[in-house]
């Protein structure tokens, strides 16, 4: 990767600096390369998770000092000195200039969600270095310079969002396709991560009781600010955190509790709907009242956890119990379906490569930028720190025996109902769980069973669990388990409720096209159907994820995962269009590298989802499988009625559907980039840049 | 010390996005002198509907 930068913007060191810096650097690049060799060299012992972490953070020091600075400098030519847009056009609130270290903490904030904690936690069924790998290097050459060029492009040009400069740059055709993959993207989304937290709650009355106890006190938070301290966000956040405790508290005590612990033992299905209810109500309800002050909350966890996962894997510095490859990369893993490539390309999206985050670097960032130079700690750092934590997330998930690992994600069609037909089948692939183990273990934590909690969530917070509790002293399992449990539901619901309101604005929108008093979001009609609408269609993945006992996370992930990547395929188009149009193609490998990986890895998996012909991957396939059961008249493993195959098959051929509808987006999208990249390198189209022209910052008042 | 705690929390709450009126006030006294400046809630109210009303305020 490392092209080093002869020609930095800053005046010649001198020579003894020179050498010190080559030093200092050959330093970090060799032990990062230690670090890797040692992983990559493993047979059969062992290892710490240091030598991941040190693998992982030296490498990404060397991109950030290097390949960060080369496209700094080279592709974009940063200048301190060229106003930005939160200089040019400060009007206080929208565009702030604002210092750099917390441009990355908001930015940071934006885009750190659920997704790098379930991700590589699902994709350790490969064991640990397949996820490690793409984690270490993806993120180097494909999700940082993704955020930091999307975040550079959008910088140039007032602060435009991606699906404007899709349309600027690109052409219409590319801009409205842009627009609805992107409404698409968000079903999928927010149905997979509802998925993950109603496995995470069933059966479960402490987390259950803990999470709808989050709902009041948001609530009450935002009481608080509207009436009683308006704009005290830190006082109230500090009396919603005490709060969460006390929920914490709460849920223990109703799990203990003969009458009220059944009431709220709760099934998928009456998960489901109570999260479609709280989505909807979240998106007609005014956002001061729930969504505000979860956020707020959620930002505080957010930051808490991560920093604390990160003092707890330093602490404990734990071997990793999972092999680092294991035999389900041929394809046959129970957690889901489909060999290491590609797959593990998919499953791990974010943490590696996120399209999402296009839509922040070009939402609030840019107009926070106070130089054109912070772009890079702001771009490529706050990407290389999410993918930090998916490295995290993934010695939390492998710090877990493999049996215990295997015996918590995979599905009860995979392994059985009981602890002795899922050690079975795990000793059946090779790994052990001894007796007793699992179900001491749900005690430990405070659950009944902890046998096919598919999703991540559960087996991600007993990882924690184990981390914490070795870190600071025995006996607190189950109130560490349930706080990890906590606050990935807390993380969730709020992508999810913000999620729903967004869709419902972009309903609105395209409602408002044909008939323009839909997009008035005063009008109280408007907004619940068009509310309504978008909950019902996630809700309907969510439940077909729920009831389906084929199905749920072992399709829908990898449905997401796709989605995500084709989403960071359009912003790769855009970034390259944006690179080709300054002049600068000869610069183009710096987002087609990372884009033609994507092509590669997104429609191979998604031409396997379609058209393989094994049930387990294919969607069609399976399809046919159901309806020829159906015909038979016989029940595979797993489902109790006849009637159930047929909505089965239909459902099998919706997420095909999808699937299809978002890879033809992503080949319109990239046939209309080829267009007029061939145009301006022929020569027969101009280099009109769309780029905002340059002007000093000195032409500006200093200042708010 | 009192001013170090000040800028603390000023600087946990931009960046957990809460808006500045504040800030707001000195820009719109600086350099619109002329134009009507929203009330405190109004502001709060715009903000946050500026906030929940686009993708790219919220991620996965």
């Amino acid at each position: 990767m490392g092209s080093s930068d002869p020609r930095s913007p800053s005046p010649r060191p001198t020579a003894p600096q020179t050498v010190r810096t080559v030093v200092t650097w050959g330093l970090v690049a060799l032990v990062g390369a230690a670090a890797l060799g040692r992983l990559a060299l493993l047979r059969g012992e062992t290892i710490s998770a240091a030598w991941l972490l040190v693998a992982a953070i030296a490498t990404w020091l060397v991109a950030y000092r290097f390949y960060a600075r080369f496209i700094a400098a080279r592709v974009f030519a940063l200048d301190a000195m060229r106003a930005t847009p939160a200089v040019r056009l400060a009007d206080g609130h929208d565009f702030v200039p604002t210092n750099k270290w917390v441009v990355f903490g908001h930015h940071f904030a934006a885009i750190a969600g659920p997704g790098p904690l379930v991700g590589p936690t699902l994709a350790a069924q490969f064991g640990f270095l397949p996820g490690a790998l793409w984690i270490v290097v993806g993120v180097v050459l494909g999700g940082a310079v993704q955020d930091f060029v999307i975040l550079c492009a959008s910088t140039r040009r007032d602060g435009r969002s991606l699906g404007q400069m899709a349309k600027d740059e690109i052409g219409p055709v590319a801009g409205v396709t842009a627009l609805v993959a992107v409404l698409g993207i968000m079903v999928v989304l927010i149905s997979v991560l509802a998925l993950v937290v109603v496995n995470a709650l069933k059966d479960s009355p402490w987390g259950t009781v803990t999470i709808a106890l989050t709902i009041p006190i948001a609530m009450c938070m935002g009481l608080w600010l509207k009436y009683l301290r308006p704009d005290r966000v830190l006082e109230a956040s500090v009396i919603g955190l005490v709060l969460l405790a006390g929920a914490l508290w709460a849920g223990q005590w109703v799990s203990q509790h003969p009458t009220w612990a059944p009431i709220f033992t709760l099934t998928g299905p009456v998960l489901a709907l109570a999260i479609m209810a709280y989505g909807f109500a979240a998106s007609v309800m005014p956002v001061w009242l729930l969504l505000a002050p979860r956020d707020y909350l959620s930002a505080f966890v957010k930051i808490g956890v991560v920093i604390a996962l990160a003092v707890g894997i330093v602490a404990v510095l734990p071997p990793l119990a999972m092999p680092p490859v294991t035999r389900f990369v041929d394809g046959t893993g129970p957690v889901f379906a489909g060999k290491v490539f590609p797959f593990v390309f998919i499953t791990i999206a974010c943490g590696a490569i996120s399209g999402f985050h296009s839509l922040i670097a070009s939402g609030t960032t840019p107009k926070l930028l106070a130089r054109e130079t912070d772009a890079p700690l702001v771009g490529y750092g706050a990407m290389l720190t999410e993918a930090l934590v998916a490295i995290m997330a993934l010695i939390a998930a492998c710090v877990l025996s493999p049996g215990v690992y295997f015996a918590i994600n995979a599905p009860v069609a995979a392994i059985g109902p009981t602890a002795a037909s899922a050690a079975e089948a795990i000793r059946g692939w090779g790994f052990t769980l001894a007796p007793g183990e699992i179900e001491g273990l749900a005690t430990a934590v405070g659950e009944t069973s902890l046998l096919s909690r598919t999703g991540g969530a559960p087996s991600l917070a007993v990882g924690m669990a184990a981390l914490f509790d070795r870190a600071l002293g025995g006996g607190a399992m189950a109130l560490w388990y349930h706080f990890a449990i906590m606050f990935e539901a807390l993380f969730i619901l709020t992508t999810l409720d913000a999620g729903t309101r967004v869709g419902r604005f972009m309903l609105q929108d395209l409602g408002g096209q044909l008939w323009p008093k839909f997009r008035d979001v005063t009008w109280a009609p408007a907004t619940w159907i068009a509310s309504a609408c978008f909950v019902a269609m996630w809700g309907h993945f969510l439940y077909q994820g729920v009831t389906d006992p084929l199905g749920g996370i072992n399709s829908l992930w990898p449905l997401f995962g796709m989605a995500n990547q084709l989403l960071a395929a359009v912003a790769l188009c855009v970034g390259t269009t944006v690179i080709v149009r300054m002049g600068r193609a000869r610069y183009a490998w710096v987002t087609l590298v990372p884009l033609s990986w994507l092509l590669i890895v997104v429609f191979t998996a998604g031409w396997q989802k379609l058209f393989s012909a094994d049930p387990r991957i294919g969607f069609l396939s399976h399809a046919a499988r159901m309806d020829a059961l159906h015909a038979a008249g016989t029940l595979p493993a797993g489902v109790t009625s006849l009637d159930a195959l047929p909505r089965m098959a239909f459902n099998d051929r919706l997420d095909a559907a999808v699937a299809a509808f978002f890879m033809v987006s992503v080949v319109v999208i990239v046939a209309d980039s080829l267009r007029t990249w061939w145009g301006v390198v022929r020569g027969g189209r101009p280099l009109a840049s769309t780029e905002v022209p340059a002007q000093p910052v000195t032409a500006f008042a200093a200042g708010d | 010390m009192r001013a170090r705690l000040h800028a603390l929390v000023r600087l946990v709450r931009t960046i957990i996005g809460v808006p500045d009126y504040d800030r707001y006030l000195r820009h719109m006294r600086a350099h619109h002198p002329e134009c009507r400046v929203m009330s405190p809630s109004e502001f709060r109210e715009s903000r946050l509907h500026a906030r929940y009303s686009r993708p790219g305020s919220r991620c996965c």
